[in-house]
């Protein structure tokens, strides 16, 4: 019998301690896999290729106040600049003030949208049809999906911020990179049925030719319009977004906290199991010894068993996490908060390294004791 | 015949470092749910306490909001002289058309940039907010660019002292007064005469809201239907009560994320539970027999051991508990989904978080222990006292 072979097999000598402690363990490890996800989603992740391309300027003082419309030839001027394109957040009640029936509505411009968010797939003849019906909207696929709206569908939308109501046609079906929940259309329809709206508009979405440049561009655009009466914050698509996670709360430290917890919590539960196993052995030390074993090798027979433990449940719990989060990323509702996140292999290299650390530091203290107990002493321990 | 209690005491206490370790780990659990509770707590509390039921707001038809548009300034003369409005001892009565916008302030911890409502009232709008007193300084004049602060805005916002100077939309502002709305969400606010804040933000000629101060809730509630029901004023009338309870709704996010991770982590802890039980029923199993031979049936020794996982976990639940003690009343921020700015609550460890979350750790307990106790009081007696 080989070392490895030894330390596997004592592993599982009690089957259902080892395996509560693995399940244990696994549990703990599915919560820091999701938690690190969302870390690395919200803080690590520089978003698609495309995305990285993108700004999004808005009011300086808030999201609330309207930026003027003819800002956006100014815009164009700007070395760098690609294309620009209106965004207006309309607002608007579909069916009811549910929240299942919640969804992201913006005014824009059809004959530039597509080419600001060029990772947005839309066949060509939809995309012609949206531009030349001032009331046509395109759809997300993902929500076209959710509601069962097919192309010449119509969608009611009850005014909350604008003082009317739009009746729009689905001209257009759309599919994003990640589940955007949200519906666009011409905000020109608005534009004619509210005075005060003309001219006005919520957000400008800028395609820059590099992502290097964002940060040049951005510099550029609100230089622009330092002194102007309207003032704008221009910032990368990501930062636009991280902008709407920090309104959730301190939430740095709510996932750091949450973390923390889990890992100790699964120390004390691996240390637990270490301490009870290796008590019922102090028999079995001392006949190791006398076949030689040193206290060296004990040592890390008994720590390698722990780690052994904590590794397989490590790996359980973070692919059990892996499978999780795919099937959250389709879900309705939430599927937007984890639409773009993916437990990359480094993640989960982490997480396994992490339950292995965990299964050392646990095995650690009893080993010793075990290994530091005489012969003698150790053969006459009854149980 | 029953097993007496003090048995299982004792057993805890011979295997002091099992016991103390595998009530950790459920003390652990208990904490994050105890902290998620006492978050919603907060929550809910600083949602419930903000509004009067006297207090009628007005918005325009189809707006969710006081954020989401606005009315004709030309209609707040009809509100303001409606029957069952309460009058002041001038005989003037207690209306305010008021503007709330929002505006971006640094964090004093240097975590960012958060969004913060600003509202503009009418003098009568703080006579019409009786609970609300001031701290510092004095109350704003109207006319002037001046502020009061809430007083979460004063102890979490750089520049929010008496007599500092704030620099947003056309201008600065000077800071005149802290005031206590009494943990509400009015203390998330920033306060000043809303003619001022309408030129500002451009919004002149109308309002975003209106509040009427009603003599009594009879009056209150004709005063809601009254406005709702005028087909000329196209306003929408709702108690602030109504108005508040609705926003509850922003502690959603939450409470999904804090169940779900309470749920999973006392997964785990059960787990830990049952093995700490199992051991125990290993290690005593001639003990298990004695009992047995002695004339202890089975049920008692049932009860006896998922007994013995109560006590631990209850343990367990009381050192959880007392872990977060520290960090009641603390105070933090969450995005108010309808307004769009920062509200600021207090951790509340209300005895219903308390009582809730001790029951959640017994749960544990007892979900931990019935496999285990099952096991021992299924135990063959000749074989164990042997073995």
């Amino acid at each position: 019998m080989t070392l490895t072979r030894f330390v596997t097999k004592s592993a599982f000598r009690n089957k259902r301690r080892s395996i509560l402690t693995v399940l244990s363990i696994s549990f703990s490890l599915i919560l820091l896999t999701l938690m690190m996800t969302i870390w690395r989603g919200f803080y690590i992740d520089k978003g698609s290729a495309e995305s990285a391309q993108r700004l999004v300027m808005r009011h300086r003082v808030s999201l609330t106040n309207f930026i003027p419309g003819y800002y956006r030839e100014k815009i164009r001027t700007i070395p760098g600049v690609v294309a620009v394109v209106p965004n207006s957040w309309f607002g608007g009640i579909y069916k009811d003030a549910k929240p299942e029936n919640f969804f992201a509505q913006f005014g824009t411009d059809p004959d530039e949208f597509f080419k600001v968010f060029t990772d947005f797939k839309i066949p060509d003849d939809q995309l012609a049809a949206w531009q030349r019906d001032q009331a046509g909207v395109v759809v997300d696929s993902k929500l076209a999906e959710k509601f069962g709206w097919k192309v010449g569908d119509r969608i009611n939308l009850k005014g909350t911020i604008y003082p009317t109501n739009l009746e729009l046609t689905i001209r257009g079906i759309f599919t994003a990179p990640q589940p955007t929940q949200s519906v666009y259309f011409n905000f020109k329809y608005v534009e004619e049925a509210v005075a005060w709206a003309k001219g006005q508009a919520g957000t400008f979405g800028i395609l820059a030719d590099s992502a290097e440049n964002v940060p040049k561009v951005a510099a550029a655009a609100d230089a622009m319009f330092h002194n102007s009466p309207q003032p704008t914050k221009t910032e990368s698509e990501k930062a636009f977004q991280l902008s709407f996670v920090a309104s959730l709360g301190n939430v740095k430290a709510f996932i750091l906290s949450i973390c923390l917890a889990v890992v100790f919590a699964t120390l004390l539960v691996s240390a637990n199991t270490m301490a009870m196993s290796i008590r019922e052995r102090t028999r079995e030390v001392a006949v190791l010894k006398t076949l030689g074993f040193t206290r060296g090798k004990i040592l890390g027979l008994y720590v390698g068993e722990a780690m052994t433990v904590a590794v397989i449940g490590g790996i359980c719990g973070s692919l059990f996490a892996f499978a999780m989060v795919a099937i959250l990323a389709k879900a309705p509702g939430i599927g937007l908060f984890f639409g773009g996140m993916q437990v990359t292999p480094g993640t989960l290299a982490v997480a396994i390294l992490v339950s292995a650390l965990v299964g050392f530091l646990s095995a650690i203290v009893p080993s010793y004791h075990a290994a530091k107990i005489g012969i003698v002493e150790g053969l006459r321990y009854i149980g | 015949m029953a097993i007496p209690i003090a048995y299982n005491i004792r057993n805890l206490k011979l295997r002091k470092g099992l016991t103390i370790m595998t009530a950790l780990g459920i003390a652990l659990t208990v904490t994050t749910a105890v902290f998620l509770m006492a978050l919603l707590a907060g929550l809910d509390k600083a949602f419930v306490a903000s509004g009067s039921p006297l207090n009628v707001l007005v918005l325009r038809k189809g707006s969710q909001a006081e954020l989401s548009g606005g009315f004709d300034g030309a209609l707040f003369p009809t509100l303001r002289e409606l029957p069952g409005v309460s009058k002041n001892s001038k005989g003037e009565p207690l209306a305010s058309g008021e503007w709330v916008v929002v505006i971006v302030l640094p964090r004093k911890d240097g975590t960012g940039e958060v969004n913060v409502s600003v509202r503009g009232m009418m003098p009568a709008g703080l006579e019409l907010r009786p609970n609300v007193k001031l701290t510092d300084g004095r109350w704003f004049t109207p006319g002037q660019r001046e502020v009061v602060v809430g007083k979460n805005i004063h102890s979490r916002f750089s520049g929010t002292n008496v007599g500092d100077v704030l620099d947003f939309a056309k201008g600065k502002w000077t800071v005149v007064g802290v005031f206590d709305a009494g943990g509400t969400a009015y203390d998330s606010e920033l306060w000043g005469d809303v003619n001022q804040i309408a030129a500002d933000f451009d919004r002149q000629g109308g309002y975003s809201s209106a509040y009427l101060r009603a003599t009594d809730p009879v009056a209150a509630d004709a005063l809601k239907n009254r406005v709702s029901d005028d087909q000329r004023l196209k306003l929408e009338g709702m108690l602030e009560t109504e108005y508040y309870a609705k926003q509850t709704s922003s502690g959603k996010p939450i409470q999904i994320i804090g169940t779900f991770v309470a749920i999973i982590m006392a997964i785990g802890s059960c787990f830990a539970a049952m093995n700490t039980m199992y051991a125990a029923v290993a290690y005593r199993g001639r003990e298990i027999a004695t009992l047995r031979v002695i004339g202890f049936s089975r049920p008692s020794i049932l009860t006896s051991f998922v007994l013995e996982a109560l006590l631990l976990s209850l343990l367990g639940s009381i050192l959880g508990i007392l872990l977060m003690l520290p960090f009641n009343g603390l105070t933090t921020g969450v995005g108010n989904q309808v307004t769009f700015s920062e509200m600021v609550f207090s951790l509340q460890m209300t005895p219903r978080v308390i009582l809730i979350s001790i029951a959640f750790g017994l749960l544990m307990g007892l979900l931990g222990g019935l496999a285990p106790a099952w096991h021992a009081a299924r135990q063959n007696i000749l074989t164990a006292l042997r073995g």
